[in-house]
């Protein structure tokens, strides 16, 4: 389930590293919910239940990854579902009023998403604003653009763009769509970004201590405007794909999606501090956010307004928790930074810590590489 | 600064009253309000039909009192840095709160129009104050004792308040017909609208706290230094307890008004994007988001300019939509002019100034 | 290589030279026209006392701080450091007091990071935790390097970052105080790497506190004092002696710092006592008793409970076992107000976080404690406020334009002033003091010190924290020595010396 890299895979002590606990519970929750449903309601479990939920919601997947990036990278990106709006907007705008071709439309509005998010990145970098309060303002802006260009909703018809989206990809008898395919190839690059590439694991060094992360000399100005770079972009390519589920341009389109892609990715085990966080993780986010939008389907009797109780419920749970562990882990670190504060005229002393060192090593040595 | 004469002294007055933080915001409103004068030539009349004074600036003022209500609430939580964005998803809850248990028939007896709501009218107020006041609780809670991030915090009932002011209406737009709610939103009282006496009131309750007990100048050290402020005997998790309390109390109360302005709850789009609203009106007031010093006046001020700048784009005829455009551009011109780095380059150009001479 | 060479000739051309340095920061001139040389092969020590732009240099050097003024030149060409990344680029290397790694990041990639190893486009881990284990095995560290880094303790990642800076060819290392976390085994380690490295032609920069190990490793030290060059030296022309006073400045200081000034003093009635008191993760086991009238010294190093000690008397760390007594009454606190509102007041170490709310003036300062005490409604009046802010700037000689001035912008040992008058405006019965003196200049010093001593005549108990032992045995009527966060002994008044006290610090009998 993990990203397979070598510093997880032969390592069972990391199995027990308490930062994995919300990731575990996230795909025991997943595996729970979706046992239930199998249980409760006639028809929930098959193959092609299991793959709606990726047909309806590739887009969100796509938004909670770039989301992912950003909070790993300790900031938040609100304008993704202003983003999301405003692409499906210009997207039938240029299709349906203008005709021009898919294949133009298309990499004009990512470019676009892209140098948005770079503009919100410039604001946070290089004016040290606060990223929920530019993202805000994103939002506000997205949004305003989309009405500007028209208050109606725009269905597309066109042929190429219909037959695009409704093409479908049959597995075991059952199907998925492309959007399905898109959204696995940006989940796939994610992974290696998040695991493989400098530029990944210098986000993780960003949020897990911004000042040591410059000090040692990585490029930080550039990355963290990269982050929202590549979170603009997810949310234009987000668009798209919503572009292709929904065939329409609206300014009401993904309205509340910024919450539900923070939901993903804090249910997945992301921390909202920073530093810590799963690409895969996300994915199951998106899929338990899926699984209560089915099951409340399948009941019927439940009303569409539960989806936003279960989802707030499910964040301040999952909120509450890494807030205990966190204070678990300051709990324990509050002494060591007591102590690095230096003796000035004092020959030097062995520690407390120090002298845990032992133990710690013969603890740890059976694990290692 | 060295005055050697009477001119001097003149331009260090006018020089130290533009640096009086609450110049810009004034200077805003004021330019926005002539602008609309230059549109509108009737922009500043005033006429008084049956004893109710009428006009724009009336208008203006009545229809900014609910963002009022919520940013004055809003400011004691930024300067103790913090935020709550669930003030949107509160105001719905109070709102559905009180149209719910309102409701209300009209009976024709004998003739006679009566009105009947389902519970008295004052316990339906005084729960839906008391709904406000417990989501401010449950967000203090979370940020004072779970010791959760503030934006993380009230963005959980941000997530789920939406939801609960739904299940509330059961999905529907209710729609209150009890004609003597309809004054708190929609009444005067010595010829002015009421809800400008209720914002008064809120604004007079807060400076009182501020300025004659210790409040004020608690919340400006929490907002400062935290931990130096509990070191030095603050009791910092009740006060940002009280706080947040506070922010769900008047947001409650915007939820009154509103509802009873439109005379209906929508539990999806009563108070939608206020918290932004809300924010941006505290900013603009001059307090710095990074908590400390907060100015209510300013505050009062920023929520004019929001309900002048929304007022003008529909007098001159720009589409409504472009508010947001035009508020997301407020937000980043006031953000980058707030911010160290441009304050850094003001100051330097300031010391090179003065150092030149 | 440097055989006889009398300075300022050089021995060869040095590989990195500071001209003319300035720096200001707003309300401190950090540097004034600091010139530092450093030549291949050789370790350089900077000393200076606390304030005396030690630091404020290395973070010019590191292009954390680019300079105001001044020229540096790297190997005869003059760079420009203006922003970490281009220190690096240009070869130095540094390891800072407090660990500068990524905690949530493994210990492989903290010593690589930025420079990982590829293959195929992608992180080469299985060769990136190969070279990051036999690299630390070089520093005779054998741990796990897939574990995130704030697994380990302190000591092991100091070690990370040392093995960070050699982990790339770099042309000058500068350490900065790398081991007031390490202990003597571990300090002869690095000090083993350093030769070597020396040997092979690197240019160390090594800056410390302890007297010790500037001898054990140096040939040259630089003495900077108030952000000024003093000299530079080779390190067998200066006797220690001398370089005490060269960083002090002033001989008649030294003197008056090993002239005892506590004065068997009246000790009254026992104001607080502490029994058995502790809390987890803090100090276990506490038997304290303090006396009204007399200056409790808190003897012990570093790590070994002293400010966990003041949190638990202050009410910052609950007391979780045994119990605290006030004026003989059993007393509970849950949180600083409880202490304050039983007369204790606490100056804590760490003056910036801690203590002072820079952007709040220096009379708000001042009556914080004072207006907690007597709650949110019964608030002091501009009047009263200006009248007890300027009563303490006269008394305390706290130098400011007025009493409305943000605190943030006076000096440290103003801001120390300020803080003592905000409890002495709370007319306190027991004031505890973690470090009183950290960070300012000598004459400030000793005048807290003196206001320290005239308020124990006055009936004030006080609780002396300082790690500067000389200190602690001059002010105190009786020191209590803690180890491993447990009170080990006390000594009463007039035996007190310094020798007794680093006695029962290392364990042995008296």
């Amino acid at each position: 389930m993990k990203p397979l890299n070598s510093t997880e895979r032969f390592s069972l002590g990391r199995l027990f590293d308490a930062r994995l606990l919300p990731l575990l519970i996230t795909l025991a929750l997943f595996l729970l919910m979706f046992g239930y449903g199998s249980v409760a309601y006639r028809g929930f479990f098959s193959l092609q239940v299991f793959l709606n939920l990726f047909i309806d919601n590739a887009f969100l997947l796509i938004v909670a990854v770039g989301m992912t990036f950003v909070v790993i990278s300790g900031g938040i990106d609100l304008s993704v579902g202003g983003v999301v709006a405003v692409t499906t907007m210009i997207s039938a705008t240029l299709i349906q009023n203008h005709h021009l071709s898919l294949w133009v439309v298309t990499p004009l509005v990512l470019g676009m998403g892209a140098l948005f998010g770079a503009f919100q990145g410039v604001l946070i970098q290089y004016f040290r604003l606060q990223p929920f309060i530019v993202t805000l303002g994103g939002l506000f802006l997205t949004r305003g653009l989309c009405f500007l260009i028209n208050i109606e909703s725009i269905t597309i018809t066109d042929p190429v763009y219909t037959s695009l989206a409704e093409y479908r990809f049959a597995i075991f008898g059952c199907f998925v769509s492309a959007n399905v395919v898109i959204a696995l190839v940006v989940f796939a690059v994610a992974i290696w970004l998040a695991h493989y590439s400098t530029f990944g694991r210098v986000i993780y060094a960003i949020g897990g201590n911004e000042r040591s992360a410059m000090l040692m000399g990585l490029p930080v100005a550039r990355t963290k405007v990269l982050v929202y770079t590549l979170s603009g972009f997810c949310a234009a390519l987000g668009g798209v794909t919503f572009t292709f589920y929904m065939l329409s341009g609206y300014g009401l389109h993904a309205q509340g999606m910024e919450l539900d892609a923070l939901a993903a990715t804090v249910i997945g085990g992301t921390l909202l501090t920073g530093g810590v966080g799963y690409i895969t993780g996300t994915l199951f986010g998106v899929m338990i956010l899926g699984v209560i939008q089915t099951l409340i389907t399948f009941d019927g009797t439940l009303s569409s307004w539960w989806t936003r109780i279960a989802i707030g419920a499910l964040l301040c749970i999952f909120c509450v928790m890494q807030r205990l562990l966190e204070r678990h882990s300051t709990g324990k670190k509050r002494d060591s930074i007591g102590h690095q504060k230096g003796v000035k005229a004092a020959p030097p002393a062995r520690q407390p810590e120090a002298a845990s060192l032992g133990p710690n090593l013969t603890l740890e040595q059976p694990h290692g590489v | 600064m060295n005055q050697t004469s009477n001119t001097g002294g003149m331009r260090a007055r006018g020089a130290a009253l533009a640096r009086h933080p609450l110049f810009l915001p004034l200077l805003a409103l004021v330019a926005l309000l002539l602008l609309n004068r230059a549109f509108n030539p009737h922009f500043f009349q005033i006429v008084n039909q049956d004893g109710h004074w009428f006009g724009s600036l009336i208008d203006i003022l009545n229809r900014a009192s609910p963002l009022a209500l919520v940013a004055l609430g809003m400011t004691p939580v930024i300067a103790t840095r913090g935020v709550d964005v669930s003030v949107g998803a509160v105001v719905a809850i109070s709102a559905a709160t009180a149209a719910v248990l309102i409701g209300g028939q009209m009976h024709i007896v004998n003739g006679v129009e009566t009105y009947a709501s389902n519970v008295p009218m004052s316990v339906a107020i005084l729960a839906a104050l008391g709904v406000g006041l417990l989501c401010g609780l449950w967000n203090g809670t979370l940020v004072a004792w779970v010791g959760m991030q503030p934006i993380i915090a009230t963005l959980i009932l941000m997530v789920a308040g939406r939801g609960i002011a739904q299940l509330l209406t059961a999905g529907q737009i209710v729609t209150i017909y009890y004609q003597p709610y309809f004054y708190l939103g929609a009444g005067y009282l010595f010829g002015l609208p009421f809800a400008v006496y209720l914002v008064a009131a809120v604004l007079g309750l807060l400076w009182w706290l501020m300025k004659h007990t210790a409040l004020g100048l608690f919340i400006t050290a929490i907002g400062i230094n935290p931990v130096a402020s509990g070191f030095a005997g603050i009791k910092a998790r009740t006060i940002t307890l009280c706080v947040y309390a506070f922010c769900g109390l008047s947001a409650g109360l915007a939820g009154l008004l509103i509802s009873s302005n439109v005379k209906s709850a929508d539990g999806n789009n009563a108070g939608l994007l206020m918290e932004l609203d809300a924010i941006l009106a505290v900013t603009l007031g001059g307090t710095s988001l990074g908590g400390g010093h907060f100015s209510l006046i300013g505050t009062l001020i920023g929520a004019l300019i929001i309900q002048t700048l929304t007022y003008t784009t529909y007098s001159i005829g720009v589409p409504p939509e472009a508010n947001l455009v035009v508020k997301a551009i407020v937000v980043f011109v006031v953000c980058v002019t707030q911010s160290d780095v441009v304050k850094k380059l003001v100051i330097r150009e300031r010391m090179t100034l003065e150092g030149g001479r | 290589m440097n055989a006889n060479t009398p300075l300022p000739a050089a021995p060869a051309l040095p590989i990195l030279h500071m001209r003319g340095i300035d720096k200001r920061f707003p309300g401190v001139h950090a540097l004034k026209n600091v010139e530092f040389r450093l030549f291949p092969g050789e370790v350089h020590t900077l000393m200076g006392q606390n304030g005396a732009g030690k630091s404020t240099l290395i973070k010019v050097l590191t292009g954390v701080h680019p300079a105001d003024a001044g020229e540096i030149t790297l190997a005869g060409q003059q760079v420009h450091l203006t922003a970490p990344e281009a220190a690096e680029a240009a070869g130095i290397r540094t390891v800072y007091q407090e660990v500068n790694l990524c905690p949530n990041l493994s210990v492989a990639e903290n010593i690589y990071i930025g420079r990982f190893p590829k293959r195929a486009g992608r992180i080469d881990w299985a060769t990136l935790n190969r070279a990051a284990a036999d690299l630390l095995a070089g520093l005779a560290l054998h741990i796990d390097v897939t574990r995130p880094l704030n697994t380990y303790p302190i000591a092991v990642q100091q070690m990370v970052a040392i093995a960070r800076a050699l982990s790339v060819d770099a042309r000058i290392l500068i350490l900065d105080e790398p081991t007031s976390s390490l202990d003597e085994d571990e300090v002869q380690k690095l000090f083993t790497v350093l030769r070597q490295l020396k040997a092979r032609g690197m240019a160390i920069l090594f800056v410390t506190h302890f007297l010790e190990q500037t001898y054990g490793i140096s040939d040259r030290i630089t003495v900077l004092r108030n952000g000024e060059l003093e000299g530079e030296y080779r390190v067998d022309e200066l006797p220690r002696l001398t370089l005490i006073h060269k960083m002090v400045g002033r001989q008649i200081d030294l003197e008056s710092l090993n002239q005892p000034q506590a004065n068997a003093a009246t000790a009254g009635e026992t104001f607080l006592n502490a029994r058995d008191a502790g809390h987890s993760g803090g100090v276990q086991g506490l038997d304290l008793e303090i006396r009204a009238g007399e200056v409790l010294g808190l003897g012990g190093l570093l790590g070994s409970g002293r400010t966990e000690t003041a949190r638990l008397l202050f009410g910052v760390d609950g007391c979780d076992s045994g119990q605290l007594a006030v004026g003989g009454k059993q007393a509970h606190f849950k949180s600083p107000h409880d202490a304050i509102q039983h007369g204790i007041g606490y100056c804590p170490e760490d003056r910036k976080t801690e203590g002072i709310i820079a952007d709040l003036s220096v009379r708000e300062n001042i009556i914080l404690a004072l207006q907690a005490k007597r709650g949110l409604f019964r608030y002091l009046p501009k009047k009263r406020q200006y009248a007890i802010a300027d009563e303490y700037i006269k008394q305390l000689g706290i130098k400011t334009p007025d009493a409305d001035r943000p605190i943030g912008l006076l000096s440290g040992g103003n801001q120390q002033k300020a803080l003592l008058a905000r409890w002495m405006a709370t007319d306190p019965k027991m004031l505890i003091l973690d470090e009183p003196t950290r960070g300012i200049d000598v004459a400030a010093k000793l005048e807290i010190m003196d206001q320290v001593l005239a308020l124990t005549r006055k009936g004030l108990a006080i609780l002396f924290i300082s790690s500067e032992m000389g200190e602690v045995v001059r002010v105190s009527h009786r020191i209590a020595v803690l180890r491993d966060r447990r009170k080990v002994g006390e000594l009463p008044a007039g035996s007190v010396d310094e020798q007794a006290v680093f006695q029962l610090i290392a364990g042995g009998e008296q």
